[in-house]
């Protein structure tokens, strides 16, 4: 390459959350990088190079290397760039972030998704997933692991904001596209307070789009997918459906 | 850092994850008590610990629980720092993560359809099972090159030899019910040579369940599942 070693390069795509994560923490630390707008539908020669076995974003490059899967690009750039730390120095603690990491990524998330891409009983089902997993945060805001705490990370963002606040806002976006009850502050009034402090924040008001913005890109998507037959979503929509959860 | 934590590890006999926190514990050198779950009828002290997943393994250090065996592993290896079980540079430890979650991403849901399907379906999902193993190997192979040991972390085994290690009792049992081929030295023998390096080590071998233990129950799932969906 011919970019000096220490430079940084992130290949994303606009509307991806686990981009905006990956954005967010580059911008938390402070750190300069060149950003390269990936169409996830094709993917460029570079991302198939760089992410040969998901061929998705987030990829960051980094001293002539590659690192993707959007977790685990926060934890190296954290373990790269040591000031103003993203994942909390105890073991303990860090377990209890991962922990709640993968159950964004594996309950969460997906049951977003799936609100978006269904419809009728499904979508209803969906929708009740979503509440469960949300009072199960709610629970852990409120009398568990983070009571008390303005974030997650405590009194600064940390790696599970980042992770979590980094498509919620797909919440607000589906409620209306959908006309669903996804995040009542009435049912959720500690989550839904730690939502609205984090995206309030400087950084994260610079890394997530505006909201109009997503509004068009989800009717648009959801569109098209209501428009295809009922014969299985092509795998794009399917993709575009998991990454804005 | 010097006076010895309480640590309690729930788990099931049979669950390659339960296994893992076990082999990582033993590993370290780090005594602890075991309290053998049922999992039809799980206890309440369980449900408290784990009250999102209501699954083993959980482990409680000092009585503060972590749950998803994963998320163990690299507590463990932070808590008890010899041996190490993940690289030094930031580089090879984000190389490792990334196998670890492939593995479970990518490994388990073949292995599960291969021991409820029979014909093309059985077929398919052999071919796929291979192909990720394929992947897993090239992946290794070009991160982590041969260095000074028998296991892909090195001179001793880190958080991929162990993964990749529990799960191959399950493998060869998964091969013998099924009548298939799966893990030979042929296909992949880089990683066949790390797992064989990996699974003679006398503290591997006291550890993992007794292979006829394992062959039992793939055989009784693999029973269950046919026969129901028979109907």
């Amino acid at each position: 390459m011919d970019q000096p070693p220490s430079s940084v390069k992130l290949l994303g795509s606009w509307a991806d959350s686990h981009t905006h994560r990956v954005q967010l923490a580059l911008k938390l630390k402070g750190l300069e990088f060149e950003y390269q707008e990936e169409d996830f539908i094709n993917p460029s020669p570079a991302l198939l190079l760089h992410n040969p076995v998901y061929k998705k974003v987030p990829a960051l490059l980094h001293g002539g290397r590659s690192i993707v899967e959007s977790v685990v690009i926060l934890q190296y750039i954290d373990e790269t760039w040591t000031d103003n730390p993203i994942m909390p120095a105890d073991p303990f603690e860090r377990a209890v972030t991962r922990f709640w990491c993968h159950f964004t990524d594996d309950k969460l998330a997906p049951a977003v998704g799936l609100v978006f891409s269904s419809s009728g009983e499904g979508q209803k089902a969906a929708v009740d997933q979503v509440h469960e997993n949300l009072k199960l945060l709610e629970r852990e805001l409120k009398d568990g692991a983070f009571k008390g705490r303005r974030f997650f990370g405590g009194d600064k963002i940390g790696l599970l904001d980042i992770v979590l606040g980094c498509g919620s806002y797909w919440l607000a976006v589906f409620e209306e596209v959908m006309e669903v009850k996804l995040i009542d502050p009435e049912s959720f009034p500690v989550f839904h307070a730690w939502l609205r402090d984090f995206e309030e924040q400087q950084e994260v008001k610079e890394t997530i789009p505006a909201i109009d913005r997503l509004l068009e890109y989800a009717r648009g998507i959801r569109q098209m997918m209501l428009s295809l037959s009922n014969s299985s979503s092509s795998s794009s929509i399917n993709n575009a459906a998991a990454s804005s959860g | 850092m010097g006076e010895a934590k309480q640590v309690k590890l729930y788990g099931f006999s049979l669950s390659p994850y339960c296994t893992l926190v076990h082999l990582a514990l033993k590993l370290k050198g780090v005594a602890y008590e075991y309290v053998e779950e049922d999992l039809t009828n799980k206890s309440a002290t369980l449900l408290q610990l784990n009250p999102v997943h209501q699954k083993v393994p959980v482990l409680v250090v000092d009585g503060k629980p972590v749950a998803e065996s994963r998320v163990i592993l690299e507590y463990i290896d932070e808590t008890w720092a010899e041996p190490s079980f993940l690289p030094s540079d930031p580089y090879s430890r984000a190389r490792v993560r990334f196998w670890v979650d492939f593995f479970y991403q990518r490994m388990v849901p073949p292995s599960y359809a291969i021991i409820r399907s029979q014909g093309e379906e059985l077929e398919k999902a052999t071919k796929e099972f291979i192909e990720v193993l394929r992947i897993l190997e090239k992946g290794i192979m070009e991160d982590f090159p041969r260095k000074k040991g028998p296991f892909i972390h090195g001179s001793s085994p880190g958080l991929l030899d162990i993964i990749v290690g529990a799960g191959n009792p399950g493998t060869k049992a998964i091969e013998e019910v099924a009548d298939v081929k799966l893990f030979t030295e042929e296909m992949t023998p880089q990683l066949y040579s790390y797992v064989h390096a990996f699974l003679s080590l006398d503290l591997v071998k006291n550890t993992v369940v007794p292979y006829d233990q394992v062959l039992e129950a793939i055989k009784e799932r693999r029973m269950m599942a046919l026969s129901s969906s028979k109907e």
